[in-house]
């Protein structure tokens, strides 16, 4: 079981997240938009986090930069979701900072076997 | 493990019609100089194209790719907006809207149209229809394996990966060997702890494709030098010691490409199950509203366990108490009065719901008539009930377009009237005295008296010359009424101002015009706040008590003798001010015994309808309370000139009053 972070504006993919990830015995904190996700990380020790890109507020990309930028998430591996099928975004993202991505759209078992994958 | 998402589909739903909100207004009032508003659309097309993916809406995904793909080269600076750019993209908006509906309430999508827009979108894209590109190509299997070698550069770790899990990866493939080459590591006074200064070579023994291998390290790609090649015995394919980076992603970018190809509108996925549940159901409400209730029934517990301490003291009564208890029912009532403020608040809406679409109505219909007109809002932020709001939309959308189509003079009219050459329509909404009050202005050529009494005539209609010009107005309001000498394609088949009324009335609300020739056209509808509950005013006719809705009545008076008459020997009127309003005796029309049997003896009230004012005359009046309207239709059947009824405090059951009604009612005896 791991403590994740979840992140996106869109309330039904959140809560698509949080209820597949929970499904799978995880401990899920969600966050609606990078900063209230910055927020949440600093006062809570995460495995992972799992953010959307296009975000109002802050987006994906700026909240992998302040992340890395604190201590505790140097190696924390942080997921991307992105609907970018092109290398330009992936990049971007990699970048930052971003240990990979999920492109949506995705399916319950595609995202747990992909959070499998980063956990171990 | 098959989890069922389905759950997700109704938040799915409304959050993309909210978002297809944002984007048209985004769209309609488009400013390039303003990067968050293109942002804001954009990012509102990215979410609708991201969940309909997720939520199994493939043609609605498909679909809002091209125009996020526009929208994003707009973001981006690489094109720039036109009036055919923002035509196309409200017309996708439309459809996406139109597919969406369709996956909720398994309505039919105007394929045409899908279509249409798909290839418009594509025409501006500049590309043909993408074929379908089989982007599985390099995917040759080989016999006898891979020889992988894989050279993290340092820094790989700081985003998060570990070599060692993704070599874990490559296990799910099939049998590895792993070797470790620790060369690279260098003395420990230069080591960085946080680098990754390992390399290894793996090779994995099973005839997989290379695009696997390559979906494995597809996340550290620009941070590893790969190499892959076959191992023996294998058939050499071409391209198989490819260079880190050239053919990467091909095992991700598989899936989007092929799906683009396919034609949107073969209605082939079907809409997953739960997918109906569409908006009826659920209200979303602040957490803010919820919290304040929350308090106000814990204030509640607390009156309720003080007053009951006092009832149920083993101590006698006395009237040193008696304070103490007024206190505490006076805290009960007020606690009362905002428990139920609160509670009808959650039913409550910003109009802004229904006047959001107006934009883009006057956008769309002046356009269709060559028409200039510019529409001004004001009081968006008014709340109205959840109900109404939705009674509301028809009725002013019929508004708004008989404003443009019938009000609203041709360009050159206006400019040979010295008027400007765009027409005005504006839309308010406030409240005033316990009503909600929607006004519907136009500056244009206003009501033709003469054209609405003959034509009035002319239908057979009782009118005459000397009739006040709010009853002259009143006469749009008849079924099958209109003036319009050609019937467009918008409006002038004289079917609408009569269902405006009957829908305003409906929800207890009056409609009222006014209009000066030359000058425009304002019609203003008077809604009560909530349908749930009515400021009433009891009244008593013999041993019943009827209730008037508060917002009808203007005053009250006793009339003298002198005030009544009898005019051509049935009607009677009270003569009031120099004007003479039709008496509506409400013992005559319930057949009921009063206590006064001469008008003197009663009271009269003024009471205002939708085609002017009338007097009603009763016995007396009791009081005014708050009553909650309990529908005749569901419970009993529907009687004229009553709207409801309600149960009073002492248990008994009192109607409450349509004027409306009374005053047709009349005119029929």
């Amino acid at each position: 079981m791991a403590k994740i972070l979840a992140v996106d504006d869109s309330t039904s993919m959140r809560q698509m997240l949080v209820f597949t990830l929970q499904s799978a015995g995880h401990q899920v904190i969600e966050a609606e938009n990078g900063q209230t996700a910055l927020q949440a990380a600093k006062s809570n020790p995460l495995d992972l986090v799992i953010s959307d890109v296009n975000m109002p507020v802050m987006d994906g990309i700026t909240l992998v930069k302040s992340l890395r930028a604190l201590p505790e998430f140097k190696f924390t591996p942080i997921l991307l979701l992105t609907t970018e099928a092109s290398p330009e975004k992936k990049m971007e993202g990699k970048t930052a900072g971003a240990t990979g991505w999920i492109v949506k759209p995705f399916n319950p078992d595609q995202l747990l076997a992909t959070v499998q994958r980063v956990l171990g | 493990m098959a989890l069922d998402v389905s759950q997700f589909v109704g938040v799915f739903l409304e959050e993309s019609f909210e978002g297809l909100d944002v984007m048209e207004a985004g769209l309609l009032d488009f400013r390039a100089d303003d990067p968050e508003a293109i942002n804001a659309i954009f990012r509102a097309a990215h979410s609708i194209k991201g969940g309909a993916g997720t939520f199994g809406f493939r043609e609605v995904s498909d679909f809002t790719h091209g125009a996020e793909t526009l929208l994003d080269q707009i973001r981006q600076g690489e094109r720039g907006m036109s009036t055919e750019i923002g035509d196309t993209l409200l017309a996708a908006v439309d459809c996406i809207r139109d597919m969406l509906r369709a996956a909720s309430d398994g309505s039919q999508p105007d394929t045409q149209r899908v279509l249409q827009t798909r290839a418009a979108i594509e025409t501006l894209l500049g590309k043909a229809p993408e074929a379908a590109s089989d982007a599985s190509a390099p995917a040759e299997a080989t016999g006898g394996g891979w020889r992988i070698g894989f050279a993290p550069r340092p820094e790989l770790m700081k985003t998060g990966n570990d070599p060692l899990r993704l070599l874990a990866d490559l296990r799910r493939l099939g049998p590895v060997t792993v070797r470790s080459d620790a060369e690279a590591i260098p003395p420990l006074a230069e080591l960085d702890p946080e680098a990754c200064y390992l390399r290894w070579e793996a090779e994995l023994h099973a005839a997989v494709p290379e695009a696997e291998i390559r979906a494995v390290f597809e996340w550290v790609e620009d941070e590893c030098d790969l190499s892959l090649a076959p191992l023996p015995p294998a058939t050499v394919g071409p391209g198989v010691n490819g260079s880190p980076g050239t053919n990467g992603a091909a095992a991700h970018t598989a899936t989007p490409a092929a799906a683009n190809g396919k034609p949107p509108a073969t209605n082939g996925s079907p809409a997953p199950d739960g997918a109906r549940r569409g908006e009826a159901g659920s209200i979303r409400v602040a957490v803010e509203k919820v919290d304040s209730l929350v308090n106000l029934v814990g204030e509640l517990v607390i009156t309720q366990s003080m007053l009951s301490q006092m009832g149920s003291s083993t101590e006698e009564f006395d009237l040193l108490r008696l304070e103490q208890l007024r206190e505490g029912l006076a805290q009960l009532e007020r606690q009362t009065r905002e428990l139920q403020e609160g509670v009808m608040g959650i039913r409550m809406l910003p109009i802004s719901f229904v006047f959001s679409r107006f934009p883009r109505v006057v956008r769309d219909m002046a356009g269709a008539l060559g028409k200039s007109v510019e529409l001004s809002m004001e009081g968006e932020d008014t709340e109205l009930d959840k109900g109404m709001i939705e009674k509301l939309a028809d009725p002013l959308t019929h508004l708004v377009r008989n404003a443009i189509d019938h009000g609203i003079e041709s360009t050159e009219k206006r400019l040979a009237a010295g008027k400007p050459a765009a027409g005005q329509i504006s839309l308010k909404a406030y409240h005033q005295g316990g009503n909600i009050v929607v006004e519907v202005a136009d500056d244009g050529a206003g009501l033709n008296r003469e054209k609405l009494l003959a034509k009035a005539a002319s239908q057979g209609m009782p009118v005459h010359d000397g009739m006040p010009d709010r009853e002259v107005w009143a006469l749009i309001f008849a079924a099958g009424f209109s003036t319009a000498e050609k019937v467009t394609d918008i409006s002038g088949r004289g079917v609408g101002m009569d269902v405006v009324r009957r829908n305003i009335e409906a929800v207890n609300g009056r409609v009222e015009i006014d209009s000066v020739p030359g000058q425009g056209t304002r019609i203003v509808l008077r809604l009560p706040l909530t349908l749930a509950i009515l400021d009433g005013m009891s009244v008593r006719v013999g041993e019943e008590t009827y209730i008037l809705p508060l917002t009808a009545i203007l005053e009250s008076i006793q009339p003298t003798t002198e005030q009544l008459s009898t005019v051509g020997g049935k009607g009677r009127v009270v003569h009031l001010r120099g004007e003479f309003l039709p008496l509506v005796a409400l013992h005559e029309v319930f057949g009921i015994e009063p206590r006064a049997r001469r008008p003197e003896d009663g009271i009269v009230i003024v009471a205002a309808a939708s085609e002017g004012r009338t007097a009603l005359l009763v016995d007396d009046l009791v009081a005014q309370h708050q009553v909650v309207i309990k529908s005749l239709e569901t419970n009993y059947r529907k009687v004229p000139g009553v709207s409801g009824a309600t149960i009073m405090g002492d248990g008994k059951v009192a109607l409450i009053l349509d004027v409306d009604m009374l005053l047709r009612l009349r005119r029929m005896h």
